[in-house]
């Protein structure tokens, strides 16, 4: 006796939260799989497949227990993972628009069960983010997820179901007027959370900065999130003009130009011991690592400008959060400063060029230093 | 020429792709009705088109409304080639012909293509303007009303019963015509669908004639199916009840009957006889209790003038025989005597041209209080007919049916003729009535036919429950509730039903009888077998379960007539095996009744399988039933007694915990007190049946286990081991769940509002080796079971739940092929009030005269019927015109009686405020107006309410589906009409579409989206007595290729919650001395 077809449809679709957590963490619901081993590829739901085994999706309910809390067999058990996956691989198509899924006819779902099924759908893994983030959303970077599969440990399937949803916002919104977030949350239905760290996300895509290097694997998404939306915030067009095209996508061009005039902070001497000595005499007494801070300061100062003077290159933009670390983070991890005294620090030296008299920039100072704090302070941490 | 049909087509969405190159769509849609096409602009370039069309006329006969369905299809314009069809919308327009249905049928539409499934939607506006004929000889039957329901719908009263209407309708199928192997697949599935279409149309518009001709106005427990006879044809055919109902629409009617104004009378205007008495509006008094209306020289005539029917309906032993029992004879008698006349009136009544109505057959399964006086127990007849055209005398059918040339128009003559079928059919329903007539019963109720149909041989089945009827509602309104009254004082609520029709001295069959153990004053059977559903007064102890009997046999491949032979021999021996395990399991459960059974039997290639579904209970006023003893063969044999004592121990451990489970404790009652003067008190059965394959002779079967006791189970052989294993494999189901093929579960009655309708289908291969009939058997238990045990789990979180109305169909669609659907709704309850009596009737009647009163509100409350924000409801103005026009509340009232409904919970999820924010920047503003004082709550409250409209278009309204006739925590306040819709899905990419059971499960979702969309679109939110007529799967896996038929019906209605009754209810007392609340008017 062997099982031709096996489906049950509800009026109201089932969605079971669980066999939706496995199915988008890309276990297989087909029978004959190895168990533990991580397949990928599409699933062709077919039941008639071989059926000596288990599925991963199966063995994993069985693993939680469900079988002694539900006097249930292991094949009732198959039988249910097949229709949800079947259920979800037919969604599928429709949360590739979320919009459509609220307007659709075929599956009737409650609104509580259509926004968990949007939003876990478009969640991701912080192991896998951290491996794209500010790489290009092409092809090629597709063909790397094998590779991001084995080393993350994410099935292949989750990490492509990861990829292209964020490269599908990253299109959908590309083009478009108006807050990056507003846009991503229209069009795709998040919650307000998922949709700042999407645009973190197509930000940062955006403006492919640098994230994968070693001296940088300590940062979390959330600290790249962070800087993403203080520079949104700040750095964009759209800081300046709501009305602009791709206003948060793009950095505003004329003030990375523009920072280029910061640098007369290093380059006229007496403007930097100027600096020097307002920083110095205000936080005296007031840092436990001052002597350090004050033997330090130029080479610091220094750094935070160069790197602003910098961002006129491409190529530099993307290697801000390396410079960041490079010229500011390491030294004061070497220094062992303590989090608040680089707080005191960093609005001192941007607070103090306000007091600088030969210093016309006080407002692009503003704009960059402003951001930088916020992000620097966020960096700083091991 | 009297009816104006006006489309209009609006827009369309979520398009596919048709043009590659530019991934958009140049669409335009055809509006066809009969042979007139109407054609909109084509809307370039857009996958979410905006046609906004002018209003597109059809002026038709009332006859085609009927019959035709609206053909909407949407094509891709191509400037080179041929146009692409997107796909189709079928829209049965039945729903706006008559008056209190509904108006306009308004909403977004699925576009169905056959190979393709659903793409996208269509938004499209439907009106009839219909004048009034006044032509006697019409053919059209506008304005009777069709329910599914097999029960009086809620909000009417039935005034008259009128009793059985049947017909059916022939055509060749397409599929199989020469042009079949030059078309498309796509283009056969459409001719079918299209043909099936008005086949149902025509059908239903000729049952309507005969209702009319019966003077009813509607068809209750309207039952459609069709055969695929393959090459010799199609068959549709409908089964219904005739009655008069009432809409209920003001509190006067829920006085008794007898106070009906003349209002009912208007029903019925050409009453040749009509009983001055009933005309006076003046409550009942005693002297109407001498108006019987079957005075005895009036039916006697009667019966002479139609006396060419050999049938009489008066029992063997007769009036004047005087053997009736001591207490209930004389009565009973009279009883009948009255009914037979009530039922004679209708159909010999001279003046009326119509067929004169032989059956006294209903198909309602629930009845009206008193309607019921007894039951005899359940009858049916199978017979085995040979599919065969030849002898079919081409034409005939054809004459005398002026419309059959619409059925015609692709083949000249007719290849088939109703008549064969119909004298088939005349031929089962007259067993069917001798067979009531035997248990002394003038009626059948609960009465459904069916076919099972392998290549060229076909069963023929039909069943119902033998009864004696309260001929009050029979009658035209003449018999008032003087009767009733009368019954009442004779038989004590609750057990009534059960008392014996026959005569027990004459029995129809051996049977032990016992004095009543709830009134103690006549005699009942030991066990009662019925297809109807538990009565609502019959006293129960504990709850209720499902039952289920299994079974299959083997059958020698053979053709035609030896097929059919060996057919027709096998039958006896299933039925007699399936009703010895329904008995056996129905002891094992320690109860005394099933309700609602229904034996399907199916035919296949190689063998037959028998499913016997029903639900148990135990009947306060039935015997508390014996355990069941085994008895060995082989005495003298030590380990072979110890393992059947063994075997006996776990039967006995087994019905102590059923009897635990289902909280089974009836009163103790000493033997004495009961007596049995029966002579020969032995354990029978009462299930007659009959088989017959020319139907020349009736062959009656003895069902009694020869001399022995009927529950000494003989363990003679291994097959018998098995049975008796198989008894104890069926697992019961897991705690929190029940289950219950009836409408409501004996037991519970604090449903809460929580419900979910489903279908799921299996179908299994067996292996080709060594078939057995114990294997076959085993594997058939344990697809049902493992079946049952998928459902259970699946449901897991509604528990504590109950799965109601589970309906198992079984088919063989191939040699080695098993498929089995089942169709059913998980409702939750109250555990905490589970164990809660019922209240008294009385009690609850009152309390549903109160809750009728507030009818009233009914349209108000449409306004703002739970949570369908995007309610395909007229526009919100325009209903409170129909409301004022309908209810006479001022206005200004009713705009205050919204209730508060949950919108607040609805948007504090952040989805919904989203999509107001989402809908607000796509459309630029929202353009509401709202002038509501808010000094008041009220008025907050319908402000709130009335900004929801803009939201209102971008969510899809909830539509509840259910099997049931009722929706738990809900009023059902108006029926919109029947649903009856046929689909084919075909594919070409099996393996691409997930499979089988991809394909299935694709499909059966958009039957389902399908179904919601046209409730919708009449303003509905949800379709009761759901059910999936057919599913017909077939496969060829190596040429990657399968299709499915499915034919679907219920009744579409709107409801209101009964919190939100209240809410309004007390809110409208309010509403009324607030008259600042005035100025709530909303533009959209």
């Amino acid at each position: 006796m062997t099982s031709e077809l096996d489906i049950f449809v509800g009026n109201t679709t089932l969605i079971d939260e669980d066999v939706y957590r496995l199915w988008l963490d890309g276990y297989s619901g087909l029978w004959g799989t190895v168990c533990g081993c991580r397949f990928g590829g599409a699933v062709v739901l077919d039941g008639r497949a071989g059926r000596a085994r288990m599925s991963d999706a199966v063995a994993l309910r069985v693993r939680s227990g469900i079988l002694e809390q539900t006097g249930a067999t292991a094949a009732v058990l198959q039988s249910d993972t097949m229709d949800h996956y079947r259920t979800f691989q037919m969604l599928e198509r429709l949360l590739h628009a979320p919009p459509k899924l609220l307007h659709q006819l075929i599956f009737q779902i409650p609104p509580s069960r259509q926004a968990l099924l949007i939003e876990r759908y478009y969640a991701f893994d912080e192991a896998f983010v951290r491996e794209v983030l500010g790489k290009k959303l092409s092809k090629g970077t597709k063909k790397d997820l094998d590779d991001i599969s084995t080393k993350t440990g994410i099935t292949l399937k989750s990490c492509r179901r990861q990829f292209d949803n964020f490269k599908r916002v990253f299109k959908v919104v590309e083009e478009m007027r108006g807050s990056l977030v507003d846009n991503i949350q229209q069009h795709f239905l998040l919650s307000d959370r998922l949709a700042r760290d999407y645009a973190a996300i197509v930000f940062f895509a955006n403006n492919r900065f640098e994230t994968g290097k070693k001296k940088l694997q300590y940062l979390s998404f959330g600290d790249f999130a962070f800087c993403a939306e203080l520079m949104i915030q700040n750095w964009t067009l759209g800081a300046v003009d709501p009305q602009a095209d791709d206003m948060d996508m793009d950095l505003d061009k004329e003030f990375l130009q523009d920072l280029k005039e910061l640098k007369v902070l290093v380059a006229d001497k007496d403007l930097l011991d100027l600096h020097k000595s307002l920083v110095c005499t205000a936080l005296r007494g007031k840092l436990g690592v001052f002597s350090e801070m004050e033997a330090n300061f130029k080479n610091l100062s220094r750094g935070l400008v160069n790197v602003a003077a910098k961002l006129t290159h491409n190529k530099d933009v993307r290697d801000l959060f390396v410079d960041l670390v490079e010229k500011f983070v390491e030294p004061c991890r070497s220094d062992h400063w303590p989090l608040n005294d680089v707080r005191l620090f960093l609005n001192q030296y941007s607070a103090s060029v306000h007091s600088l008299d030969g210093f016309r920039h006080q407002a692009l100072w503003d704009r960059y230093m402003g951001t930088l704090r916020g992000c620097l302070l966020r960096l700083c941490h091991d | 020429m009297p009816g104006k049909l006006k489309v209009k087509i609006v827009a369309g969405r979520h398009l596919p792709v048709m043009d590659r190159a530019s991934d958009l769509t140049d669409a335009f849609v055809e509006v066809k009705f009969g042979n007139t096409t109407f054609k909109t602009d084509v809307y370039l370039k857009s996958l979410n088109p905006q046609w906004n069309s002018e209003w597109f006329k059809f002026e038709v006969d009332d006859e085609d409304l009927q019959d035709e369905p609206l053909q909407i299809t949407v094509l891709d314009h191509d400037t080179y080639s041929a146009n692409d069809a997107i796909g189709k919308v079928y829209i049965d327009i039945d729903p706006l012909l008559y008056s209190e249905a509904a108006t306009v049928i308004s909403g977004w539409f699925p576009i169905y293509d056959t190979i393709h499934g659903i793409r996208g939607e269509i938004n499209v506006v439907v009106k009839v303007d219909l004048f009034n004929d006044l032509n006697r000889f019409r053919q059209s039957s506008c304005g009777v009303k069709f329910f599914c329901t097999t029960s009086i719908p809620k909000c009417y009263r039935a005034v008259i019963i009128h009793g059985f209407v049947e017909e059916l309708v022939v055509n060749e199928d397409p599929e199989y015509q020469w042009i079949d192997r030059i078309r498309t697949p796509r283009a056969s599935n459409e001719a079918r669908q299209r043909l099936i279409s008005l086949m149902s149309g025509e059908l239903q518009r000729k049952i309507g004639l005969k209702v009319l001709e019966m003077r009813g106005n509607a068809v209750v427990g309207y039952l459609q199916c069709f055969d695929l006879e393959g090459e010799s044809g199609l068959v549709v055919r409908a089964i219904g009840t005739a009655c008069t109902l009432d809409k209920l629409s003001s509190p006067a009617a829920f006085l008794p009957a007898c106070n009906s104004p003349s209002k009912e009378m208007k029903e019925i205007p050409f009453n040749e006889d009509p009983n001055p008495n009933t005309h006076s509006s003046g409550p009942s008094t005693p002297l109407k209790n001498q108006t019987y209306s079957f005075s005895p020289s009036k039916s006697y005539s009667r019966q002479s003038s139609s006396s060419d029917t050999d049938l009489s309906l008066t029992p063997k032993t007769g009036m004047g025989s005087g053997s009736a029992g001591k207490e209930g004879g004389p009565f009973k008698a009279l009883l009948r005597q009255q009914t037979q006349s009530a039922l004679e009136q209708r159909g010999g009544s001279p003046h009326r041209f119509c067929r004169r109505r032989e059956f006294p057959f209903f198909t309602l399964t629930a009845f009206p209080p008193g309607f019921l006086v007894h039951v005899g127990g359940v009858v049916s007849a199978r017979s085995v007919k040979l599919l065969d055209r030849i002898h079919n005398p081409a034409f005939v059918g054809i004459m005398g049916n002026t419309r059959s040339y619409k059925l015609l128009d692709w083949n000249s003559f007719n290849s088939d003729e109703p008549e064969t079928r119909d004298a088939w059919w005349a031929e089962i329903r007259q067993e069917i009535k001798s067979h009531a007539k035997a248990l002394g019963c003038h009626a059948v109720v609960g009465y459904s036919e069916s076919t099972s149909i392998c290549e060229e041989v076909c069963i023929l089945s039909a069943s119902g429950t033998a009864a004696v009827l309260n001929p009050r509602f029979l009658q035209d309104g003449t018999v008032e509730g003087c009767l009733e009254q009368r019954l009442e004082e004779n038989l004590p609520a609750g057990c009534g039903f059960c008392h014996i029709p026959y005569d027990e001295l004459n029995m129809p069959f051996p049977a032990h009888l016992t004095y009543c153990y709830n009134c103690r004053k006549q005699k009942v059977p030991d066990v009662l077998f019925t297809t109807i559903d538990l009565p609502m007064d019959a006293a129960v102890i504990g709850k209720g379960c499902l039952i289920q009997a299994r079974l299959c046999r083997l059958k020698k491949k053979a053709q035609a007539e030896a097929n059919a032979t060996a057919i027709s021999n096998l039958l006896p021996f299933m039925e007699y095996e399936v009703h010895t395990q329904l008995m056996n399991k129905l002891k094992l459960k320690g109860m005394n009744a099933l309700f609602g059974l229904r034996i399907q039997i199916s035919v296949g290639e190689n063998m037959l399988m028998g499913l016997a579904s029903a639900t148990g209970v135990y009947l306060a006023a039935l015997p508390t039933p014996g355990g069941i003893q085994i008895a060995g063969k082989t005495p003298n044999d030590g380990s072979y007694e110890q393992h059947i004592s063994h075997m006996q121990k776990k039967i006995n451990d087994t019905i102590a915990k059923n009897k635990e489970l289902y909280e089974i404790n009836p009163p103790e009652i000493s033997e004495e007190i009961i007596g049995s003067p029966i002579p020969e008190p032995r354990q029978r059965s009462r299930l007659l049946r009959s088989q017959s394959e020319s139907s020349d002779e009736v062959t009656e079967l003895d069902l009694s286990h020869g001399k022995k006791d009927a529950f000494v189970l003989e363990i003679d052989d291994t097959d018998a081991m098995e049975d008796v294993h198989s008894l104890l494999t069926d697992v019961p189901p897991p705690s929190g769940f029940y289950s219950c093929n009836t409408e409501i579960m004996p037991g519970i009655n604090n449903w809460t509002s929580e419900i979910q309708m489903f279908t799921s289908v299996r179908v299994i291969r067996l292996s080709s080796l060594n078939l057995t009939n114990q294997a076959l058997n085993k594997n058939f238990n344990d697809l049902c079971e493992n079946l049952l045990k998928s459902l259970y789990f699946k449901l897991r979180s509604m528990i504590p739940c109950c799965l109601c109305h589970v309906n198992f169909t079984v088919s063989l669609p191939e040699d080695e092929l098993i498929q089995v659907t089942v169709t059913a709704v998980a409702i939750t309850f109250d555990k905490n009030q589970a164990l809660q009596t019922t209240k008294t009737h009385a009690e609850k009647s009152l309390q549903r005269a109160s809750t009728d009163n507030e009818e009233l509100l009914q349209f108000p409350l449409e306004l703002c019927s739970d949570a369908l924000p995007s309610h395909p409801f007229p526009p919100a103005k325009e209903h409170l015109e129909s409301a004022s026009s309908n209810s006479g509340i001022p206005a200004a009232q009713r705009a205050t009686s919204v209730d508060y409904s949950s919108f607040a919970d609805r948007c504090s999820s952040w989805i919904e405020l989203i999509k107001l924010k989402a809908q607000t920047i796509r459309r630029g503003s929202i353009k509401t107006t709202v002038t509501v004082e808010k000094a008041s709550p009220v008025g907050e409250g319908n402000f709130r309410n009335r900004s929801s409209p803009p939201c209102a278009n971008s969510t899809v309204g909830v539509v509840k589906m259910t099997p049931l006739s009722f929706i738990p925590g809900a009023k059902i306040t108006k029926y919109l009409g029947i649903i009856n819709m046929f689909f084919i899905r075909e594919t070409t990419s099996l393996r691409e579409e997930g499979g089988v059971s991809g394909f299935l499960h694709a499909f059966i979702a958009e039957v389902f989206a399908m179904v919601r969309a046209h409730v919708a679109a009449l303003g509905g939110n949800a379709v009761v007595s759901y059910i999936m007529k057919q599913c017909v799967f077939m496969e060829n896996p190596n040429k990657n290729q399968a299709q499915c038929l499915i034919n679907v019906s219920g009744d579409a209605v709107v409801f209101v919650r009964e919190s939100e009754l209240e809410v309004v209810s007390t809110q409208q007392p309010a509403a009324n001395c607030q008259p600042s609340c005035t100025g709530g008017e909303v533009t959209t």
